[in-house]
């Protein structure tokens, strides 16, 4: 279990880590933390020519507020959310969930960018994006872009980047017109779900993003808007049959669609409460 | 010979104090010396090629490309390393029937599990062993592979040693009675279940590891083991690399945890060893997590079909079952991977009286890693068998489940006596333990909020286990039966000149606090202070020859030892002061490192008299030539195991929607004899609880269809973490062994016996309001909510 030989890689600014990204074309990787990508390494399921390391972007860090968004640098930890007031005043829903993804020791070196760019089907943080409607700022070589979180996320460790790094999280300040829900259920602590939600509620309109289900975090338009009808909660649920649920050795499809449907229920009861 | 009361009952003996373990601040502060941490000049390291496939030929072996990669040394197969390694063959004697093919460290022809290691790189570092072990290149024909335990024996399974016809590798039968005519009886209700018990291996946190350094010129190998019997090895290591036994010394330092994990032969430890010698020069091998998951003994695995028989009135008539249990491709060396399903035919019941009992046990191959034992050998099986039946004999006929164990278990005044199965039970405390437990749980209390919280669909149950543990094993246990297993240790004290005693053990320190325990026992018999007192263990060259720590013996056996041998130094060190103060030695004693009178009052403090020997023994008596030094061996004669008791009850929620059960508390009464440490023993028996919670809900290895090995992650491999686990409340009852001075009998094992079926009976008064009940571990929330399911239909 030792990674096979790679290049190390510290650029000191973005377009030198875009210069680096280019010239290995394809065989690097950016380092965010490492917290999945240094156990994949070794594993030797990931075996990268070099590592990008990007903890010396400053232009990758802080977290501001400006016109009704937080944006939070790509390399902002875990650990930095938990403790930001920015964050806890204007995002609550990340709040909620940060205690919930893993523990210290990973939250204290893993990153909101290195989450989301691995786009890994039962982490958190990709659903707390889908359900607060964020937009992702991604740059390449020639340009800066913003990619809306539903359009981000593609498939399992699948994402719409192309050469491009994460550079910030740009998320829509809460409104009191808002109120949020976070509910994952897990076996132990800190591990990843077999289900889980996490929904902003506007008004009378929801945003529920589910993760741990299927191959990527997961929103449901009809569930969306049964939730908006009021409809019975039996109603809101056959909803759920538009997931592929996922089959692993802890929960079956049929487990997962019912932890979800709990989980959701519960979230909506917290809610109300 | 002085009498227990006088040893136990004095002012500063420390048995039985809670004095904390003195090398908790070595390793707390990272000063521990753990195998990875030795580093010797030359030293290189071990890699190997395991197998991918559960079952398959090995056409061929190409180390070409791999010989020429950077920094590697040496390229070993299977082949390369029988001319050097002499095979091995897990059986013994007493045994009877039980049979295995002979084993070499590196697979010959055939591998037979999924991890089996095929190739040995040596390279300078890990990371480029690892590198060339990508490059070798073995071609395998995959063989259909034998992996459920159940098929095992059908003639269409392959036969994974064809020269024995079958996978059975043994079985045995168990009678007393008539099982038939008592289930038959007029008024005999009969309850019945099928128990699955899941796969599960032991996770220790230092993961396997062993440094061999062989020196040429002395014919000398050196091996630092990260293990629980270096006598054990160094014989193993001797006899199969044709090296004297004197020639071998076997190092355990610091242990991380071992659980019977480290107390067998592993192909990888003995290839390193053998690369040793041939490379004369130091090897180090460490298994990654991956290699421990794949490699490391698995334990458990059994489906159990069984029958428990009771009167309307509640008298247990007697308990029938049929147990089945997969051990992998081979029976474990030297121990053998029969003795979990041995134990359970012994202990199953054991608590009960019960006149009638027949047990079935079958033993089979497979193609999945090598099983053996692992903590509380057999005992989760056992446990869960009887307590579990019982229980559900209770709800059946509408008895609560305490006052049905009060009306069958032996009466605490009733021994000696054996069980159903032939065990010679003594000093035992059954009723008491349970009277007790239900003391300190507030049972009657926690039955009235379990009716409350009914009525609000929030679902608690409450669960029991009376059990036995095996403990202090006599030479009935290995010996007999031809294992090179010691099943007698000693122990060795020496006073020095400034008045200290250095003291030496041949059992072994694995982390739960044996050398603290060592201390105590010398310290508070001879009569030094505890912080004068240095302790030697888990060293072949240094040590006295022993068993180690393993099946509960430590403390029982190993302090047995260590007591009569205070005594025997004592003794020779008032014999001398009785000459140097004129004094009879009746008159004289040993307390705070001085000899006294029987007052306590200071007479000659023990410096002054050992310098006086050491340095001025010209004002000695010719004729009075002192030792200052004293060994004493301990074996335990007349019983083939002492027996321990407990009781245990776990206290658990049940999310019905979705099937995760909360477990609130757990409290175990535990009667170990007499305890030496009640820190170390209350921390044993909670560290137990928790493996056995692990059992009962989290821990399971699972396997593919075709042999795939399919959580081998501690990310997809459920330990159970510190944010589930509950309070676990302890109490004990002393009931000293007769078989010693000391007392004292085994700790190890409770609660990872108990837990089980504790949570098993939590979990199943939970769910039968719903007509559920579930007998299957782990119980997960997927087999919970399936149970809820097939009940609601």
């Amino acid at each position: 279990m030792k990674a096979p030989d790679f290049d190390y890689l510290r650029p000191s600014s973005l377009d030198a880590a875009l210069a680096m990204l280019a010239e290995h074309d394809g065989e690097a990787m950016p380092l965010a933390g490492g917290q999945s990508l240094m156990p994949m390494m070794n594993f030797r399921v990931a075996a990268p020519e070099a590592l990008i390391d990007l903890a010396d972007l400053t232009e990758l860090r802080g977290i501001t507020v400006d016109a009704g968004t937080v944006r939070i640098g790509a390399m902002t930890r875990y650990a930095e959310l938990m403790s930001d007031a920015t964050v806890q005043a204007h995002i609550p829903l990340i709040g909620m969930a940060l205690p919930h993804i893993a523990h210290d020791a990973v939250r204290n070196r893993g990153t909101i960018g290195g989450s989301l760019a691995l786009a890994d089907p039962a982490a958190e943080m990709p659903a707390l994006m889908l359900a607060l409607d964020a937009s992702i700022e991604v740059t390449g070589p020639d340009a800066t872009r913003m990619i809306k979180a539903d359009d981000f996320f593609l498939g399992m460790f699948e994402t719409a980047l192309d050469g491009e790094l994460i550079t910030a999280i740009h998320v829509p300040v809460a409104t009191p017109a808002q109120r949020f829900g976070f509910h994952e259920l897990t076996q132990r602590h800190g591990d990843y779900a077999l289900a889980g939600v996490a929904i902003a509620q506007t008004d009378d309109s929801y945003r529920a993003a589910f993760f741990g289900v299927a191959d990527r975090a997961t929103r449901v338009p009809e569930l969306e808007a049964a939730l908006k009808r009021q409809d019975d909660m039996k109603v809101v649920l056959t909803y759920l049959d538009q997931i592929d649920f996922t089959d692993d050795l802890k929960a079956n499809h049929t487990t997962r669609q019912r932890l979800a449907g709990v989980a959701l229920t519960r979230t909506l009861k917290g809610m109300t409460a | 010979m002085t009498g227990p009361a006088h040893i136990f009952d004095k002012p500063n003996r420390y048995i039985g104090k809670p004095e904390p373990r003195a090398d908790a601040a070595r390793l707390l502060q990272g000063r521990g010396r753990f195998v990875d941490d030795e580093k010797l000049p030359r030293m290189v390291h071990a890699a190997f090629v395991r197998s991918p496939h559960a079952h398959a030929k090995i056409l061929s072996i190409d180390t070409e490309d791999a010989r020429t990669s950077t920094g590697v040394i040496a390229i070993y197969t299977g082949a390369d390393l029988a001319e050097h390694v002499t095979p091995y063959v897990g059986t013994l004697t007493h045994m009877a029937g039980l049979r295995s093919a002979p084993q070499h460290p590196l697979a010959m022809d055939v591998a037979r599990w999924q991890g089996e290691p095929i190739v040995m790189v040596v390279a300078t570092s890990r990371a480029l062993a690892e590198d060339a072990c990508e490059l070798v290149d073995v071609d395998y024909d995959e063989l259909p592979a034998a992996v459920d335990s159940e098929t095992a024996l059908d003639a269409d399974t392959p036969v994974i040693h064809p020269e024995f016809g079958s996978n059975l590798a043994w079985e045995r039968d168990v009678i007393a009675g008539d099982i038939d005519a008592a289930f038959a009886a007029p008024g005999v209700h009969v309850v019945e279940r099928e128990f699955r018990f899941g796969r599960h291996t032991g996770v220790t946190l230092e993961s396997r590891g062993t440094l061999c350094d062989y020196d040429p010129s002395e014919d000398q190998l050196t091996v630092y083991y990260s293990g629980q019997a270096p006598h054990m090895m160094q014989v193993i290591f001797s006899k199969h690399l044709g090296l004297p036994e004197e020639n071998v010394r076997v190092i355990s330092n610091d242990v991380g945890g071992s659980f019977g994990i480290k107390i067998h032969t592993y192909g990888d430890e003995i290839a390193t060893a053998a690369a040793a010698k041939l490379l004369r020069r130091p090897v180090k091998f460490i298994a990654d997590r991956f290699e421990s998951f794949v490699t490391d003994i698995h334990a458990r695995d059994h489906i159990v079909k069984a029958k428990m028989g009771i009167t309307g009135a509640g008298t247990i008539v007697g308990i029938d079952f049929d147990d089945l249990t997969g051990i992998g491709p081979f029976s474990m060396y030297p121990r053998t991977s029969a003795i979990e399903c041995n134990q359970v035919l012994n202990l199953t019941g054991a608590p009960y009286v019960m006149e009638n009992y027949r047990a079935k046990g079958r033993v089979v191959f497979q193609n999945k890693t090598l099983m053996c034992q692992y903590r509380a050998v057999g005992h989760p099986i056992a446990m869960a068998i009887a307590d579990g039946l019982l229980e559900d004999a209770a709800r059946k006929i509408g008895m609560d489940p305490v006052a049905l164990r009060e009306l069958n278990l032996m009466a605490d005044d009733s021994y000696p006596r054996t069980s159903a199965t032939g065990m010679k039970l003594d000093d035992l405390s059954h009723k008491r333990a349970l009277r007790k437990l239900t003391e300190i749980m507030d049972y009657q209390g926690l039955r009235a909020d379990q009716t409350e919280a009914r009525k609000d669909g929030i679902y608690r149950g409450i669960g029991f286990v009376s059990m036995v543990e095996v403990t202090n094993p006599s030479p009935m246990f290995y010996g007999i039966g031809g294992a090179p297993i010691a099943s007698q240790d000693g122990a060795t004290l020496r006073l020095d000149a400034g008045g200290a005693l250095h003291v030496s053990s041949s059992i072994t320190e694995q982390g739960q606090g044996t050398n603290a325990i060592l201390a105590q026992v010398a310290a508070g018999v001879f009569g030094v202070d505890l912080n004068r007192v240095k302790v030697t263990t888990g060293d072949t060259a240094t040590t006295p020859y022993g068993g180690g720590t393993w099946a509960s013996r430590g403390a029982g056996i190993g302090g047995e030892a260590m007591l009569l041998a205070a005594q025997a130094l004592k003794d020779q060190v008032l014999e001398v002061a009785g000459v140097m103060l004129q004094t009879g030695v009746e008159k004289l004693d040993i307390r705070d490192g001085a000899v006294t009178d029987l007052e306590g009052n200071e007479r000659l403090p023990l410096a002054d008299l050992a310098r006086t020997v050491y340095y001025r023994g010209n004002e000695l008596p010719n004729d009075l030539n002192p030792e200052l030094i004293a060994t004493r061996h301990y074996r335990v004669t007349d019983f083939p195991f002492v027996f321990t008791n407990g009781a245990m009850a776990a206290h658990v929620e049940v999310d019905t929607a979705t099937g995760f059960v909360k477990v609130l508390h757990f409290w175990a009464v535990e009667d170990c004899g007499r305890v030496i440490n009640p820190l170390l023993v209350d921390e044993q028996i909670r560290g137990g609880v928790v493996q056995g919670i692990g059992g009962a809900l989290y821990e399971e290895c699972h396997y593919s269809p075709d042999g795939q090995f399919m959580n081998a992650t501690m990310a997809d491999y459920m330990v159970p973490m510190a944010s589930e686990m509950p309070d676990i409340t302890i109490a004990h009852i002393e009931t000293p062994t007769k078989t010693s001075v000391l007392g004292a009998k085994g700790a190890g094992e409770a609660g990872t016996g108990g837990a089980p079926a504790a949570i098993l009976n939590a979990v199943n008064d939970a769910l039968s309001p719903m007509g559920a009940s579930i007998w299957q571990m782990p119980m997960t929330p997927e087999r919970i909510l399936t149970v809820l399911d097939k009940a609601a239909e």
